[in-house]
Parts: C-alpha cells; structure tokens; sequence
C-alpha cells in the first residue's frame, strides 16, 4: 500500500482559505489548490463530503485532506476501510440519495479494484434508468510514474476511464485547474473522475480570480505557435512546455502546445483548429500507446484533418512495459524532453 | 377458561392484510408466467430471469416497506417491482423495450428503476447493488432521514468481494441497511454447498456483528414478521440487519437454462411447499378465504396482466434519433 509519498507541505503555507474569491492572483501548490477547492466546496454545500482511505486520520495518502478532519469532523471526512469497490459504490449510492460527495482513491492502479462499480454503475444509471437516475458523484485519484514506485502504484490508465460513455474524465495539468476544476466537477450532475498526476503535488503556481477560469470542459492552448501541435495533458503537459522551448530556442520550431484537461468529452475543435493552423501534430501521452487514448487522439485528427496534415502524425507515450522500479529504468519508461525533440523535428523542415 | 380472541374490527384487519399478501403474490406469479410465454413468443428478448417460487419474500419484505424507504433488487426483480407498486403496464412495456417501459426501453427485465417509489435497479452484476444501498443509506444517515434501504441479493452474491465490503461498512457505520438474501439454494447451476464454505449464510453474516437471522423464505407471514421486526430495529438507530431468506426458485435460472444440475424430485419436493399453495391453504382453515374471494384475486390478477401485455404491445418505441439521449444529463452527443 501506498505510504505518504511526499513530504506534507508546512501548514502555515495554506493560503487566505475563507476568501476565495479574493481578486488577486494567488500562490500556491498543487495540493493546497486540491484542499482548497474541497475546502470551499465543503464550506458552500453541507452535502459534500470526503470519503477514502487514510483521508481523515492520516491526512491523505498525498496529504491533500490534512487538516480537513479537524475543521470538518469525521461524519464529513470519512476514513473508509481497505474496501474500494464498497467506498466508491457507497458514494455513487449517497450521490444518488441527494448528497455530493468526493471519493479519494489513493491511486489509479487501486481504482481498479471499483471498476465494476465505476463501469457498471456510476457510468450506466443515468441510461440504464431512462434518465432517471444521475449520479452526481466526484472521484479523485492520483496518476502516473516518476516516483520509483513500480508496476502497482504508478500507471497512467486514464485513457482507459476516457473510453466510457457517460463518465466525464478531467486532468488538471496546473495549479489554476487543480484549484478550480472541482466545484463544476461537483455541479456536474453526472459522475467525474478527476486525475491528479502524483509528480505535480509540490509544483506552485498561480492561480488566477475565479471569473478568469476558462470551462472546464475546453481545452487550452498554453503556448502558441505555428509549426506543430504538441497535443498532451495532466503531468506530460510541463515537459512537453519544456520541449518547445527548446525546439524555439534551438532549432526557430515555434510548438503550439495545447492541455486536453478534459479527456471525456475531447475538445476536438481546439484540437483540429490548430492542426490545421500547423498541418503537424505529436501527441504526447504517458499512458501506453497501444489502444490508448493517443491512439483516439490521433484518429480523431486524421479523420478530420487528413488533408490538412504535411506530415506523418506521431506519439511519444510510455514504454510499454509494467513500470519498473529502479529509477534509470523508470526514466526510460517515461516520455522525456529528448523523445518529444526528437518526434518533432524530423516533421518540421525549415 | 375462555379463550381470547381479537376483536372483530382487528381480525378483520388482520384477514385485509392476509389477502393482500396473497394477492401480491399471485399477481406476480401471474405476471411472471404470462413473461415466460411472452418470451417464447419472442415478444420478450434478451435475459429473462423468472421469480416463481420466491414470491413470498419480495412480498412480505414490501409489505414492511413505507413509500420513503428504497429497494435495490438484482436481475430477478420483477416481483419485487410489483411489490413495490411500480405498474405492471410500465414493467412489462419495458421488457418489450418500449417508450413507456420504467427505463423508455434502455434497461429490459434486468434494469428496472423507478424513482416514484425509490426502486433503484435492477443490477445486474452479481453482488453490486450492496455497495450502492449502503450508498443511500449513507445519504439518509449524513440528511438525518430515518429511511431504510432494503437491498436484495441471492445467495451467490455471498461469494462476490463486495458482499463482505458492504456488510463490514454497514455495520462500522451502522448504517440504515436490510440486507435480504434470497437463498434459493443454487448461484445459476451452481449448488450452494460447492460454492460456499458455510452453508450457513445468517451465521456467515453474523460475523460482522449484525443482527443475522434464517427466515423461511417459503411462508410470506414469517417473512413479514421478521422483515417487521428488523425494519422497526434499523429505524430506531439499531443498525444494518440481515434476513437470510431460505426459498427457491420453480423454474429455470434463465430462459437458456437447462436445469441439468437439479433433480425434477428435488424441484418437485420444493413445489409441494409453494408459498401461496399453503398460503391459501392456510387462509382457507382460517376461515379467511373460500373459493369466490380466491377467484376474485385470480381473475384480476390475469386481467392486470393482459391488460399490461396489451399496453406494452400498443406502446411506441422511443424514437431512433433518441439513441444518444441518457448518456450524460446535457444529452450532449459527445464526438
């Protein structure tokens, strides 16, 4: 099982949490932009509530709920037995009992011991009832490598969760999203997935009013430029910002680099209005590459943009190995900075 | 000595409440032969799984039931539908997949929910209504409602994870649940005693510290009594109860079911014990019933049911352009 991974972050950090909408730009990080957001929405609506594993007591296996048991209580942040598939289904049930409640799943490996209860549940009511039944229902998991943390602990299979109907999957790749994507997450009326990426919980950021956050079902270009589109999100999206720097730096590639942040439903027009601005596309995806959602991605654009393309699209995605423990292993495994160069350049010839 | 006997106006009650019982569950034998027909007409496609045999629990559970609580049922639920008091016009129409069915057609004989009555499914993944039940009555709980969730289940569910996950946070949150397991002794065509370690299931759920007792499945007064008695405990804050509820099914698992697996003496000794054979049996010694009242309940089951099988024939499909519709709220037709 998972131990706290990461150092918790000093509490005195925690930034001005009863003004949320306080107009300057704020600092934080990764995970306090998570606690916040759950600490707003808890304060706003008495129906949200926390449940998983470690999530009280211990503070979250990422720390993210620290401190949260003592401003909330333990009816408000439950601490769940070993018991994924009954938590997760519990909270399905209590979302559909009028309560909105956030299930933590410590990491996407263990989410699949409630797969039956996502797939077959969460995912089927609302047709399977008519439309009677919605299941207003938000769970939060961590994703991806990088921790030396091996093949039970660190895979990348939100791709998998973006192939059901009727889930709405999320990947905020910036401390902005991680702060603002949750309360249209709990608006929602049917159930999201949120994807953390456990290399992001210490990153800091800005994060901006609340009236600037753009929705949270669009995908944005967060760099722009005309010579290829590099298509990722959730924790490929800060290397894959570092790799066009170089390609501008070293080779005059101008990357446009656009964050998915909503992996179901995809936000195609972004996608293809600038594919057909660059005629080129890398997608950059740490999930494996066979039958994944980079393949989707991928197919989508030539389907849509065949004609628009000058050259080959490519992928830069995960080894397709279980992830191994030891670190240069590990590394190996994982898209880098050098295998986005190296996809890109032979597309661009300048 | 003379002997007491209740007041006139209270037997008369008692006799109301009888009858009702008997009428539920020949309604729902009714039903549920008329279903078997339709499906060898192929009116009824896809799985059908028939509830004769068992009509004793869905109706004595029902009976306990008030139109607050919930019920989450399995595959088997037809009966428990009707028990509910969902309308044999909206169920059968479902099973024929039209508009008017409790899911407009997107669920069948498996996936009946209606909210009116807070009947959530229809599941049909063996042992996955229970994390969902305790889901509700976990929302009862947090909302300070005094509401039960009764969850139904067979005895193969006993083997699945999430049987032992739910019962464990039912009780450490002791929270609002009635656990019914239906043993009707055989997990498709698999017999209990090769599928569970202990037979004994009441005893095998007592383990997580609830409240666990065998229920003859077979007698509808026994098993109102007990559900009575557990609803009125878990209502009063007593936590999660569970009925082991000992019945058996008349027919075929499925449609496609060959009943290679029983003998026709074993099914033929169960029958002897049919729960509204002695029910009527029993009424009959009490003086309760005569052959004019049980006619009367005959003769309006059968009408309800032909005059659900004429609404479902009569019923549209929902239109093809609808496919998409129920996918997400916003019926947004995702690319």
């Amino acid at each position: 099982m998972a131990e706290q991974a990461q150092a918790p972050m000093p509490s005195a950090a925690a930034p001005a949490p009863e003004s949320p909408a306080t107009p300057a730009t704020v600092r934080m990080t990764y995970r306090e932009a998570v606690r916040e957001a759950i600490r707003e929405a808890m304060h706003a609506d008495p129906r949200v509530f926390v449940m998983g594993e470690d999530v009280g007591a211990y503070g979250g296996c990422y720390a993210v709920t620290k401190g949260l048991l003592t401003e909330f209580g333990p009816e408000r942040l439950r601490d769940t037995p070993l018991s994924e598939s009954a938590f997760v289904g519990a909270g399905i049930g209590a979302a559909v009992g009028g309560m909105r409640p956030i299930v933590e799943i410590m990491t996407v490996n263990f989410s699949l011991l409630a797969l039956d209860q996502i797939m077959n549940t969460a995912a089927t009511f609302l047709h399977m009832s008519g439309g009677q039944c919605n299941v207003p229902v938000v769970i939060r998991m961590t994703t991806g490598a990088g921790r030396q943390l091996a093949a039970q602990h660190s895979h990348s299979l939100e791709g998998w969760y973006a192939h059901i109907p009727g889930l709405r999957i999320l990947a905020p790749a910036t401390v902005e999203d991680a702060r603002r994507m949750l309360a249209p997450a709990l608006a929602d009326p049917d159930p999201v997935l949120l994807f953390e990426h456990a290399l992001l919980y210490n990153v800091s950021g800005d994060v901006p009013p609340a009236d600037a956050f753009v929705p949270f079902d669009r995908a944005i270009v967060r760099r722009a430029g005309h010579d290829v589109t590099l298509v990722t999100y959730g924790g490929m999206l800060a290397r894959t910002l570092e790799a066009a720097e170089r390609l501008a730096a070293d080779d005059g590639i101008e990357a446009e680099v656009i964050d998915l942040r909503s992996l179901r439903p995809l936000d195609e027009a972004t996608i293809l209005d600038s594919v057909r601005r660059t005629h080129r596309a890398v997608i950059v995806d740490e999930g494996w590459r066979s039958g994944s959602l980079s393949a989707e991605i991928a197919a989508r654009i030539a389907e849509q943009a065949f004609f628009d393309l000058d050259a080959p699209l490519r992928r830069v995605c995960s080894a397709e190995v279980p992830m191994p423990y030891a670190r240069h292993l590990e590394q190996a495994a994982l898209p880098q900075v050098d295998g986005i160069l190296a996809a890109v350049r032979p597309l661009v010839t300048r | 000595m003379t002997v007491l006997t209740p007041p006139a106006p209270e037997r008369e009650q008692d006799r109301g409440r009888a009858i009702a019982r008997l009428t539920s569950m020949l309604r729902i034998r009714r039903f549920e032969e008329r279903c078997g027909e339709l499906y060898q007409d192929e009116k009824i496609r896809g799985f059908l799984h028939l509830y004769i045999g068992q009509e004793a629990v869905a109706t004595g559970v029902m009976s306990c039931l008030r139109a607050d609580d919930a019920v989450v049922a399995t595959y088997r639920e037809h009966g428990h539908a009707l028990a509910r008091g969902i309308s044999a016009d909206a169920i059968m129409a479902e099973m024929f997949g039209k508009v008017t069915g409790t899911s407009r057609g997107r669920g069948g004989s498996m996936h009946l929910f209606d909210t009116a009555t807070r009947f959530y499914g229809g599941h049909a993944i063996v042992g996955a209504g229970l994390p969902f039940a305790i889901g509700l009555a976990l929302a009862d709980r947090l909302q300070g409602r005094d509401r039960v969730t009764a969850c139904f289940f067979g005895e193969g569910a006993v083997a699945e994870g999430e049987f032992h996950e739910s019962l464990n946070l039912a009780v450490l949150w002791q929270l609002p649940v009635l656990f019914c397991c239906e043993n009707n002794l055989y997990a498709m065509g698999t017999e209990i005693a090769h599928e569970q370690a202990e037979t004994d299931l009441a005893l095998k759920a007592a383990a997580y510290r609830l409240p666990s007792w065998p229920v003859d499945g077979m007698d509808v007064d026994a098993v109102e009594s007990a559900t009575r008695r557990a609803v009125a405990a878990i209502r009063a804050g007593e936590g999660p109860h569970f009925l082991e509820l000992r019945t058996y099914r008349f027919r075929p698992h499925s449609m496609f079911d060959p009943g290679l697996y029983r003998s026709a003496d074993e099914v033929a000794q169960w029958m002897t014990r049919c729960p509204i054979a002695t029910y009527s049996a029993r009424l009959r010694a009490a003086g309760w019933l005569d052959d004019d009242t049980l006619a009367g309940i005959e003769q309006a089951a059968r009408e309800e049911v032909e005059q659900a099988v004429t609404f479902a024939e009569q019923s549209p499909w929902e239109p093809m352009d609808d496919l998409l519709r129920f996918v997400t709220s916003e019926e947004v037709r995702h690319g």
